[in-house]
């Protein structure tokens, strides 16, 4: 058995939901989500008891294409994360009803399987290809079943994808380059690549390009809030809670390792534009009135300390940076949950038009609270552990930018709770707000209970990932 | 050879079931013939042959091009009747003229000898000429015949004048003996001069910037059906020729005419690209789109001894995904006056199945994988780059990127827009050419190796 078989799942998944009909297709979508989710745990007790797992197939044969999929604990990271938070937030959507549910649901596994496929792949051409594959099926949910009007939608979403496609596309230019100097594509081969200071400078630039704008790092960063906000709820907890990481997990396993010089040289520049990122999101946070768009840009301060941690070229910053990935999935796609559930009552997601929800619902506003509380990074929560590995890597490169970074802590605090209060708090609102429902407080449970749970005891998820990210500094720091 | 004679015979075939009262089983036969042939074709890829001294010459480049003519104009035939279905009557003529285009196409590849290569192209074009003014009613389609008349003949007039250059700098029509007398230093200066005036020529044909002028006007005003086999076949066609014509060429021709390619590659890819943004009628827009395409496909004359097999790539990626786009044009447009965008509004939801091909097939001249135009363009680009022309590829992607724009808004009006009239049947041969060309261009997205190992 290989990771192939997790992949295999999710194809067939995303083809029986797109023929199980409307009725059964959010059913046999979590079905299938499921297995993949068991089949990459039982991968999981794979890897940790020793056993290779990777699969290798040429594909083509000039130029030389494999597919190659390798599992280390980085990708295993990833892809539990991918599993673990597909279920949920399929589970999540059944509050929701969607026309033509068969291709929702359909398209949805479909990323689902691109997204995995890129963390799994070990081969770049394939791994390109994947990220693209991804793209396409979001374009498409944010489309199609967003909210707002068409045209808003339309403008926001076209918008969305030709910035991503175009990143995506300089990427795909120094894949070729490298290719045509080392004459093939797998990550082995390409990190030997012996190419000058020069060369190396513009394939990390076509490189940081891609990763700038899905991440989104300033300036890259003006498509995020309205496509957060025009995106149906399930179509922005998938892209926040992961088809972001992919592009966080490629600086480590991509970027970094092939073009170590340049991220050694420029390396401030780096830190210093992810960390402007981290203080442009808070401030514009403070304004926001829209509740997801506010999610949205401090969504924007966590991802630019996440880039940062890893442009410091330290054990503690990718660690960080990984630990803090895992951490702002979850998160992130409780928040986006709970902001879904209240817009689901109020049909709105303005700021204003809430408020007095507490009285109502303790149960949901606690767990509201939890959750504001964890992205806060509340020591106990998860996002905690992550964030300070993170301020601390900034802080062993220089004190001043970790200082700087950290503003995201007192300003979240500040911008988070507020709207804490102006949502939950004040008197009751004259609208009623049903209590959180069954299948809405146990998806919220278990992102409570992860978030908890390994703010508790991260030692599992850092024994994972330790022994690969120190192979891969190692590769960095080979010159 | 053989492939040559036989599609000719079967042309007049054509004409003779006309005579007997055989006219239901004028297609039927034709493809089932055509089919027949490219087998035939297809066994000789192995052996090449030059008969009549060195008219025709079936190498492995001549056998798969052809091969791929056969398969497009299988589609476009399948596709003749439901199209005239009002003129019936005259389905012996549609089918036997592109059937003789199909000659002239092959004899465009094959040819050994210049004076061949012309008979070709004049077949070729004679024919198009026909087609684009097939539609005798319409004052539009008359137009568009008599403007694609008259700037074709200009170009097989400089086509024409050129090979009588090169003629009088080596002394012969024959591309074995031009080869060589042309390496040689002490070649006379007007087989340069000829070489120009024929590469003018073919640009022409091929559509590409600054000689597109006539493209989006004839696309506009041809009937679709015609539209669709310019856009795909005659450009192909007319591609293949040029590079085997360059390659032929290439020994002689000095370093500063890569740069000439390069700006006219560059030019093609950005006006086309920049154009084509702005139309709001389909074929006017497809038409642009090809120009940026050839300038695509140019690209491959600058590696011309490498890259047969990228540009046989890339052309089969094109024509298929044009096969299919069209194929939902025609259903779209059928009696309708005009091709505006809003006639697609709303096919995601009256004909989700055609919406959905005609999605994979704007994505895959967009270059999105799996889509074998996205491996057109890496393998493409892969080539570039190793070439060293490196600007030029940074302006080929900003090129995909801009394109991006105009095949979605097609996209856009099918899925986002409310549809404006009830739904009608769709004839059963578009569903089944539509389908058959866009999965023969994910299986070559699929499997590249096959189409590329043929021709390296």
């Amino acid at each position: 058995m290989d990771v192939s078989l997790l992949l295999i799942i999710l194809l067939v998944g995303a083809i029986a939901t797109f023929l199980s009909g409307d009725k059964w297709a959010s059913k046999t979508a979590l079905a299938f989500s499921l297995a993949a989710f068991g089949v990459s745990v039982f991968l999981l007790n794979l890897f940790n008891s020793g056993k290779n797992v990777g699969f290798l197939m040429p594909w083509v044969k000039t130029p030389s294409i494999y597919i190659a999929l390798n599992l280390d604990g980085l990708s295993m990271a990833l892809v539990l994360l991918t599993t673990a938070l597909t279920p949920l937030i399929i589970f999540s959507s059944f509050g929701n009803k969607y026309a033509k549910s068969k291709n929702f649901y359909a398209l949805i596994m479909f990323m689902v399987f691109a997204m995995v496929g890129t963390f799994l792949s070990a081969d770049g051409f394939v791994y390109y290809i994947f990220w693209e594959l991804a793209l396409i099926p979001i374009y498409f949910i944010g489309l199609l079943w967003g909210n707002g009007n068409i045209q808003s939608r339309r403008k926001a979403v076209v918008k969305f994808f030709i910035y991503t496609f175009a990143g995506s596309l300089f990427m795909l230019v120094s894949f070729i380059y490298l290719y045509l100097r080392v004459g093939s594509f797998l990550i082995n081969d390409l990190v030997q690549a012996d190419l000058s200071p020069r060369e190396q400078f513009w394939i990390f630039l076509g490189f940081f390009i891609a990763y700038a704008i899905k991440i989104p790092l300033i300036p890259f960063h003006t498509w995020q809030a309205k496509v957060y906000q025009k995106a149906p709820a399930v179509g922005t907890m998938l892209l926040s809670g992961i088809m972001l990481k992919m592009a966080l997990y490629s600086i480590i396993r991509w970027q970094l390792p092939i073009a170590p010089a340049v991220a050694k040289e420029f390396m401030y520049y780096f830190v210093g534009l992810s960390v402007a990122g981290v203080i442009y999101g808070s401030i514009v946070a403070l304004k926001q009135k829209d509740l997801k768009k506010l999610l949205a840009y401090s969504s924007l301060a966590h991802v630019g300390l996440i880039a940062a941690g890893t442009y410091t070229l330290t054990l503690d910053g990718l660690r960080g940076a990984v630990l803090q990935m895992l951490a702002h999935g979850f998160g992130v796609v409780g928040l986006f949950f709970a902001a879904d559930i209240i817009s689901r009552r109020y049909n709105t997601t303005k700021i204003v038009e809430m408020g007095g929800i507490r009285i109502q619902t303790p149960v949901f506003t606690s767990m509201f609270l939890i959750l504001v509380l964890a992205s806060v990074a509340l020591p106990g929560t998860f996002n905690f552990i992550g964030e300070f590995e993170l301020l601390y890597s900034l802080a062993q490169r220089n004190i001043w930018v970790a200082a700087l970074a950290g503003t995201t802590i007192i300003l979240g605090a500040f911008y988070m709770l507020r709207m804490f209060q102006k949502v939950m708090l004040g008197d009751k609102n004259e609208k009623p707000f049903a209590d959180v429902n069954f299948n809405e407080g146990f998806t919220m449970v278990i992102i409570i209970a992860v978030l908890l749970f390994f703010g508790l005891y991260p030692k599992p998820i850092i024994d994972l990932i330790t022994p690969s990210l120190e192979q891969i500094l190692a590769v960095i720091n080979r010159i | 050879m053989y492939t040559l004679i036989a599609i000719a015979g079967l042309g007049v075939l054509c004409l003779i079931a006309e005579i007997f009262n055989g006219r239901k089983a004028i297609v039927p036969i034709t493809i089932v013939g055509l089919l027949a042939i490219l087998g035939l074709t297809a066994t000789g890829f192995n052996d090449s042959a030059d008969t009549y001294n060195n008219m025709i010459v079936f190498d492995k480049f001549a056998t798969t091009f052809s091969c791929l003519f056969i398969i497009l104009t299988v589609f476009l035939i399948a596709l003749t009747p439901s199209f005239h279905a009002k003129q019936l009557q005259k389905i012996s003529d549609f089918v036997s003229i592109k059937l003789f285009l199909l000659t002239g196409a092959v004899a465009m590849v094959a040819f050994g000898n210049l004076s061949m290569f012309f008979l070709g192209i004049e077949i070729l074009s004679i024919a198009l000429y026909v087609l684009a003014a097939s539609d005798r009613l319409s004052l539009k389609s008359n137009e568009a015949g008599m403007k694609y008349f008259l700037m074709g003949a200009f170009a097989s007039g400089f086509i024409l004048f050129g090979i009588a250059l090169i003629y009088g700098a080596t002394g012969s029509f024959d591309m074995a003996t031009i080869t060589e007398a042309g390496s040689s230093a002490d070649v006379e200066d007007w087989f340069y001069i000829g070489a120009i005036l024929l590469s003018i020529g073919m640009l022409f044909k091929v559509a590409a910037a600054p000689f597109h002028f006539w493209a989006p006007d004839v696309y506009e005003g041809s009937p679709a059906l015609t539209t669709a086999l310019m856009s795909t076949l005659a450009k192909v066609v007319a591609m293949a020729a040029f590079f085997k014509l360059v390659g032929a060429m290439n020994v002689n021709l000095p370093s500063s005419s890569s740069t000439v390619i390069i700006v006219i590659s560059i030019l093609s890819m950005s006006i086309g690209n920049i154009m084509a943004l702005r139309q709001t009628n389909v074929k006017r827009m497809l038409a642009f789109s090809g120009i940026s395409h050839a300038g695509f496909m140019l690209m491959t004359l600058l590696a011309v001894t490498t890259s047969a097999g990228v540009l046989l790539y890339y052309t089969s990626a094109y024509a298929f995904a044009g096969i299919a786009a069209f194929s939902v044009v025609l259903y779209v447009t059928k009696d309708k006056d005009n091709e505006d965008i809003f006639n697609f509004n709303g096919l995601g939801k009256t004909s989700p199945l055609l919406a959905g091909i005609l999605t994979c097939s704007l994505l895959s001249m967009a270059g999105i994988p799996i889509f074998s135009g996205f491996f057109a363009k890496v393998f493409l680009f892969g080539q570039m780059l190793s070439a060293g022309h490196v600007t030029l590829v940074i302006i080929a992607v900003i090129n995909s990127i801009i394109s991006v724009g105009y095949y979605f808004k097609l996209i856009l009006a099918m899925y986002t827009k409310d549809a404006t009239e009830e739904v009608r049947p769709v004839p059963f041969v578009y569903h089944a050419v539509a389908t058959a060309a866009i999965a023969l261009n994910i299986a070559i997205g699929l499997f590249p190796s096959i189409l590329l190992g043929l021709l390296s």
